[in-house]
């Protein structure tokens, strides 16, 4: 009977429809890959086929280069993911471990307090968000998004960290605690190397929404000198909407970072998913 | 005197243990000060209004020009439609693509399996500004990449601009925004079937359930918990998304409006557009609604399917 799950009509019908669903989800990326390397007659002429000797021009790229400061977007899309995600594993470990660690008064509420965070969109807080950074005088600065990623992060971080610790085992706690080690250096020294995989994982669901996002970007730091790469692409292609070379090569630019760490992070992801470590 | 405060005094005294607040402090207040405050701030400027540069106290005289308004409520009944219709295409193509996708790569033996999940979940790691710009520019007449390959099969004549027609539009982008996110319902559902113990699977096959019927007996019964979060999961984002609209059709969500959703309106209420002034106040009233929205989705999983649910323990 078992030779049914396994027979051969099944396995190709199976690569078909994966091998199918692949072709579309690569589609559009190489589509845009492949033509920003082509010269403006290439791009419409034969938009399917890949750059020939003929067609392949990189004047996209130079004016892409010339135009947006993307060197300078970029630099601050580094700076506030980076920031970001140091205080969101720093800050959300550290809550982490109080609530799996110690049993005190109201723990069960802060959890469900630092829960909520999960389920409810900080982008819905945006209008009080806005006048709390105009008040404190941070609108227009690069610490403003930080510290909105690291507030919209932390509730997740802390759910699933905390779920990693309460699997750390209670004796090597104990026996650093014999040996005279500090609630800090315990924590520090001995836990935090601990979680480090669950520390990974909770660092790519943290990343991508933070290096995607276009909302606050657009409404809390809109400056030049503050752009997040999200944003100034986003204004870019909205300028060169007519030229085609320079918006294929922008898209591509923007592309390219974003897949290169995902192709080296990807298994690190995909285990994380697998793992239940969301659930 | 009763037994707890009796042994509340016979026990040492223990010393406050100060170290728990300091790992407690930073998350909290950071997350107290930047999301719970805003969002209760939100809500409440919901209830003022702005007369004369003072914020006066309205009750919900704000959602009551939201609902009736004609200035408002043609767009704000508009809107939340479309998000329905953006919502109920995620559920009936994204959902199950992702399920039937998760389904084949959990098939034992199956070759490149891992080539193929990195490969489907590459749209999702985009940013939507990429995802929007790019589909612009295939669904364009104007390259003709779409028509082009529409020809190949024999549609040539389905094709027109999508993007530009006010009865096409909306479904066009939902369905662009499948595109990018199918792969997370496809990743919990596949780390759900992966889940599943052997020792079940085996038991089915010696009781001569396989293939199709295995998936629907045996397989979708264990994973409906997951298709729960999947979604709500999907739920939550649908009534909170902006960016792909806004990347592909701009604050004002043309044609004509046919595919504004909550957040554009929201923006464009709170910051203003074209010739009509921002209004902060009723901004936080649709972010008002849009929270309870969310929140009413929230609960009716969380009450009315997760506990009905049943979950099985290995």
């Amino acid at each position: 009977m078992s030779t049914a799950t396994r027979s051969l009509p099944r396995t190709i019908g199976a690569h078909a429809i994966l091998l199918t669903y692949t072709v579309i989800a690569l589609f559009p990326v190489i589509l845009v890959i492949v033509n920003s390397f082509k010269s403006r007659a290439g791009i419409f002429g034969a938009p399917l086929t890949p750059p020939t000797p003929k067609t392949f021009d990189l004047i996209g790229y130079t004016t892409v280069f010339g135009q947006g400061d993307f060197f300078h977007y970029f630099q601050n899309s580094l700076v506030v993911t980076v920031a970001s995600l140091f205080f969101v594993l720093l800050f959300g470990a550290m809550a982490a471990f109080a609530l799996s660690e110690y049993r005190f008064r109201g723990n069960t509420l802060m959890g469900l307090y630092l829960a909520l965070g999960i389920m409810i969109p900080i982008r819905l807080g945006t209008v009080a968000i806005l006048q709390l950074m105009v008040a404190t005088g941070l609108v227009n600065t690069l610490t403003a998004l930080i510290l909105v990623y690291t507030a919209q992060g932390l509730p997740l971080a802390i759910f699933i960290l905390s779920e990693f610790m309460k699997q750390v085992s209670d004796d090597l706690k104990n026996a650093g605690r014999i040996d005279g080690l500090s609630e800090y250096t315990i924590f520090f020294r001995l836990v935090l190397p601990l979680v480090r995989p669950a520390m990974a994982t909770v660092a790519v669901f943290t990343m991508i929404p933070i290096w995607n996002d276009l909302w606050f970007p657009l409404i809390l730091a809109p400056s030049e000198e503050t752009k997040t790469v999200t944003l100034g692409a986003q204004l870019f292609l909205g300028q060169f909407v007519t030229n085609w070379n320079a918006i294929l090569a922008a898209l591509s630019l923007a592309i390219l970072p974003v897949l290169i760490l995902y192709v080296i992070f990807s298994r690190q992801l995909i285990r994380g998913i697998t793992s239940g470590a969301v659930k | 005197m009763d037994t707890e405060t009796m042994a509340e005094e016979t026990r040492p005294k223990r010393p406050i243990r100060w170290h728990v607040g300091v790992f407690l402090a930073p998350a909290v207040l950071v997350y107290t000060a930047i999301m719970i405050l805003p969002l209760f701030g939100t809500l409440q400027l919901s209830l003022f209004r702005n007369i004369e540069q003072h914020q006066v106290f309205v009750g919900l005289g704000n959602f009551g020009t939201l609902f009736g308004d004609p200035n408002w409520s043609v767009n704000f009944w508009n809107a939340l439609r479309n998000n329905v219709w953006f919502f109920i295409i995620h559920m009936l193509v994204q959902n199950p693509i992702g399920i039937l996708l998760a389904a084949l790569l959990s098939s034992p033996r199956l070759r490149f399996a891992a080539f193929y999940r990195t490969a489907i979940f590459v749209p999702t790691i985009l940013s939507f500004v990429i995802v929007g710009f790019a589909w612009k520019l295939i669904l364009s007449p104007i390259w003709g990449v779409a028509p082009h390959l529409m020809d190949f099969v024999g549609l040539k004549s389905f094709f027109t601009a999508w993007l530009g027609k006010e009865q096409y539009a909306l479904t066009a982008l939902s369905l662009v925004s499948v595109w990018q996110f199918v792969g997370i319902p496809m990743m919990l559902i596949y780390a759900a079937l992966l889940s599943i113990p052997d020792e079940v699977i085996e038991a089915a096959e010696c009781d001569g359930v396989t293939g199709m019927a295995q998936f629907w007996k045996i397989k979708l019964p264990l994973i409906l918990p997951s298709i729960g979060i999947i979604s709500i999961l999907t739920f939550v984002g649908n009534f909170n998304a902006f960016d792909l609209i806004y990347t592909a059709q701009g604050a004002l969500a043309g044609p004509n409006y046919s595919t504004d959703i909550l957040g554009t309106f929201l923006y464009r209420a709170f910051f203003g557009f074209q010739l009509q002034v921002g209004d902060p106040n009723m901004g936080a009233a649709i972010a008002t609604i849009m929270f309870l929205i969310i929140l009413g989705g929230v609960c009716v999983y969380l009450f009315l399917v997760q506990t009905r649910l049943r979950r099985y323990q290995f």
